[in-house]
């Protein structure tokens, strides 16, 4: 049977072409890939090459045709001895099934399924804390000890679980975070890399791929910014990608934000960056207890996680149940104080500001619940939501900038679910919309406050 | 150290060993598969089936038929977004990856990934990269998974010359070598990064090179015959898999199409296009050397011809028919 040539498309958008040229002759040998014509559009010239083999039988548009729709059969290819008046048969077997007509101007648009489900993100659900039991004993331990343990019971729980980074081995971490890794652990799982960020982000992720569950430590976040492209492009989207294939099993970790008289280029906090990607999960803990369950979570966890530590909470104290396995769950908010007043939500080092400033406004008559998110992405929007709508009032905490900051995120999400529960706008304590400056007293002026926490309470709680 | 003095870098390459019949016969049927594949997805392109960029492997499948014929079951295949080569010459299935190249929900990415992004856990292919130069790094932590489970598989990493350029190349080229990892780096020169000429772009066109100032060895291929392909990619298996470190092949190929299907390729002439063609064409030697020396019939080759059409045209039309993705699909596979 005769096979049609058709009209091809240059790019997805292509509807029409001229034919400018035919380089083969009816009654021509044709072979898979000899070009058969020359076609243009206003952007390119291209040439037609033969997929089918034979004889090219009729030239159904002649040389010069102005704007030929594409799909249009331009010729048939005749297979030997046929009549080249012979009925054509369509293009190719792929034409015959595809959904759409052959002819077709626009692209061929497949059949859509009748949809058997709405899509429509799922809804998890996520379990509350495990119970600490009584009588469990508490040890006050630093953030840095706490990491410190979560990453060495992970470890000596799995022989798939490393740490790379730089300095992490033998200088004991630049800020001594895998401090006693390498003596208990070896070369061979507590690994020193070079100054290469976006090599080794990619070298982990790529062991990921291959089934590891590889700790990466960036000494900092700032210094991420070099690797990003390896966490958003390779580690947070290939599970999408392959169709569920092939996952990352990997934790991203080390300070993020302002420490302190460091200026702009080590300043920075990425919270609300890395918040904004679907494929990642986001944990940013203020306790020494959260740092620990939820970094042991993170390690076990089958998906790409980003988990920010702060460098001045490093050396904070707090009581950690003394447990064989205090893991905690990704995406669940804690209610850090009770009140019903005002909801304050804050996360990381922002919690020291919500804290104190709770305690003040408490002294002064007002009952501030504050919440640490903990986890940024998946977020505990039930949490918040709950606790504003006994409140009717929320302000929002953090070192990041304003603008699409996680208050931002925050704040739209409560006109969405808590919009009839509002008694006053949402307010956000943020970072000043600034680079990171150098001297003390802008440095001072350029992160948030306890009296801007308070003045922000005072001002959605009309006081 | 004992492996650098042994290091096929200084050593005279023998030439590569004649193939069998039966290798000969392989090398074709693969090659051709790989080529009726592309014209027919240049083909559905063209009807406006396959969406977006569409990076053709002709002219180039050589490179890939010759390197999976040296590799062992268990070493691991990665690649760029001119990938459609690299994942039949794995084994990986035509219908599938022609269904992912339309969209199908039977696609090997279930339609979700699209021509540059597609992978196989079983056939060991790791993708399938948009972003020039990612799979390097990537697959240099394949290589350093095989390390430290010490599995004796090593990670064959391909890249053109353009990503060749991109600077975690060379953090990737430092740490495999500094670890001793089992990867092989496979830079494809095809002479043109999208439309720039090697020379307009590379400040040392020898790529074999490109590992010098690591001490990674390498060397110049005729990627267009794949007999020194296989041959050249044994020496470079071994060398990884004995524990010396990565190696470098420089692949020197060509590929008959423009970079992706709206290219109209003006930064060549067609004669030199035609050149290749006639003269370098990896299947016609192949081809030549079948009815030359093995004897082979011009009956065989057309039977093996319409086997490859089969299976090109069953893929084509699973397809052209395959439904697009369930619409829940759109928010599964995020998180696992």
């Amino acid at each position: 049977m005769a096979i049609e040539v058709l009209m091809p498309a240059l790019s997805p958008t292509m509807e029409k072409g001229n034919l400018t040229k035919w380089v083969k002759k009816e009654g021509d040998t044709v072979k898979s890939g000899d070009v058969l014509a020359e076609i243009e559009t206003d952007k390119a010239t291209m040439e037609v090459e033969a997929v089918d083999e034979g004889i090219l039988g009729k030239i159904l548009v002649p040389e010069g045709a102005q704007d030929v729709a594409v799909n249009t059969p331009i010729a048939t290819i005749l297979a030997d001895g046929e009549d080249a008046n012979a009925a054509p048969a369509p293009a190719a077997k792929a034409a015959e099934s595809a959904p759409s007509p052959v002819t077709a101007a626009a692209p061929v648009a497949p059949v859509s399924p009748a949809p058997s489900a709405v899509a429509a993100p799922p809804q998890v659900t996520v379990q509350p804390d495990p119970e600490v039991p009584a009588g469990t004993e508490f040890v006050t331990q630093t953030v840095r000890e706490a990491l410190r343990d979560a990453m060495a019971e992970e470890m000596r729980r799995d022989g798939d679980v490393f740490v790379m980074g730089e300095e992490v081995a033998e200088y004991q971490g630049a800020y001594k975070i895998t401090q006693g890794l390498l003596q208990e652990f070896g070369a061979r799982r507590v690994i020193d890399t070079p100054i290469t960020e976006h090599g080794f982000a990619g070298v982990g992720v790529g062991a990921a791929m291959a089934g590891l569950k590889p700790i990466v430590e960036f000494m900092t976040f700032n210094f991420a910014m070099q690797a990003i492209d390896q966490i958003i492009n390779s580690a947070a989207k290939t599970l999408y990608m392959s169709g569920g294939q092939v996952h990352c099993s990997i934790v991203f970790r080390g300070p993020n934000g302002a420490a302190a008289r460091v200026a702009a280029q080590h300043s920075q906090d990425y919270t609300a960056w890395y918040s904004n990607v679907p494929g990642l999960k986001v944990i940013a803990p203020y306790s020494a207890a959260d740092a620990k369950g939820l970094l042991k979570a993170a390690i076990r966890d089958p998906n790409p996680i980003i988990f920010l530590e702060n460098e001045i909470l490093y050396g904070h104290s707090f009581e950690v149940p003394k447990l064989d396995d205090y893991v905690l769950p990704i995406g669940k908010a804690r209610i850090a104080r009770s009140g019903k007043d005002v909801t304050i939500v804050s996360f990381s080092i922002g919690m020291t500001y919500a804290l104190k400033a709770a305690e003040e406004l408490a002294k002064q008559g007002i009952e501030a619940e504050v919440i640490d998110l903990r986890t940024i992405r998946p977020m505990d929007v039930d949490a918040i939501v709950t606790s504003v709508k006994k409140t009717g009032r929320c302000v929002t905490v953090e070192e990041g900038w304003p603008q699409s900051g996680i208050g931002a995120e925050i704040a739209a999400q409560l006109m969405d679910k808590a919009f009839d529960f509002l008694d006053a706008p949402v307010l956000r304590v943020t970072g000043k919309d600034v680079p990171m400056p150098y001297a003390a007293n802008l440095e001072k002026l350029a992160l948030p406050s306890v009296a801007e926490v308070i003045e922000a309470v005072k001002a959605v709680t009309y006081k | 150290m004992a492996a650098k003095k042994t290091s096929p870098r200084t050593a005279v390459p023998s030439g590569p060993v004649p193939f069998t019949k039966d290798q000969d016969l392989e090398a074709y049927r693969e090659m051709l598969l790989i080529r009726r594949f592309e014209e027919k997805a240049g083909q559905m392109y063209g009807m406006g089936l396959i969406g977006g960029f569409c990076h053709l492997y002709i002219g180039q499948e050589a490179v890939v038929v010759g390197m999976q014929m040296a590799m062992k079951p268990g070493d691991q295949v990665i690649t760029g977004y001119r990938d459609h080569g690299h994942m039949l010459s794995t084994g990986m299935d035509a219908k599938g990856v022609m269904a992912e190249l339309t969209g199908r929900r039977g696609g090997l990415s279930k339609g979700k990934g699209g021509s540059m992004h597609m992978f196989s856990i079983e056939k060991q292919f790791f993708g399938g990269h948009g972003i020039v130069g990612a799979q390097v790094s990537l697959g240099t932590g394949l290589a350093f998974a095989d390390r430290y489970r010490e599995n004796g598989n090593v990670s064959v990493t391909y890249f053109g010359d353009g990503a060749a350029n991109q600077g975690q190349v060379y953090e990737s080229f430092n740490m495999a070598e500094l670890w001793k990892l089992p990867v092989v780096y496979v830079i494809e020169n095809n002479k043109y990064a999208m439309g720039t000429a090697v020379s307009r772009a590379s400040a040392q066109q020898d790529f074999s090179k490109r590992g010098t100032s690591f001490n990674i060895p390498g060397e110049q291929v005729d990627g267009m015959d794949v007999q020194a392909v296989k041959a050249a990619g044994e020496r470079a298996l071994a060398f990884a898999r004995e524990g010396n470190g990565p190696y470098i092949l420089e692949m020197q190929t060509y590929r008959y199409r423009g970079h992706s299907m709206s290219d109209p390729a003006k930064y060549r002439s067609k004669e030199e296009v035609q050149k290749m063609r006639t003269e370098h064409d990896p299947i016609e030697q192949v081809r030549t050397r079948l009815l030359d020396g093995h004897k082979v019939t011009e009956d065989d080759l057309k039977k093996i011809d319409a086997d490859v059409r089969e299976i090109v045209n069953a893929a084509a039309d699973f397809a052209s028919s395959d439904p697009e993705p369930d619409v829940a699909e759109l928010y599964t596979d995020i998180l696992r």
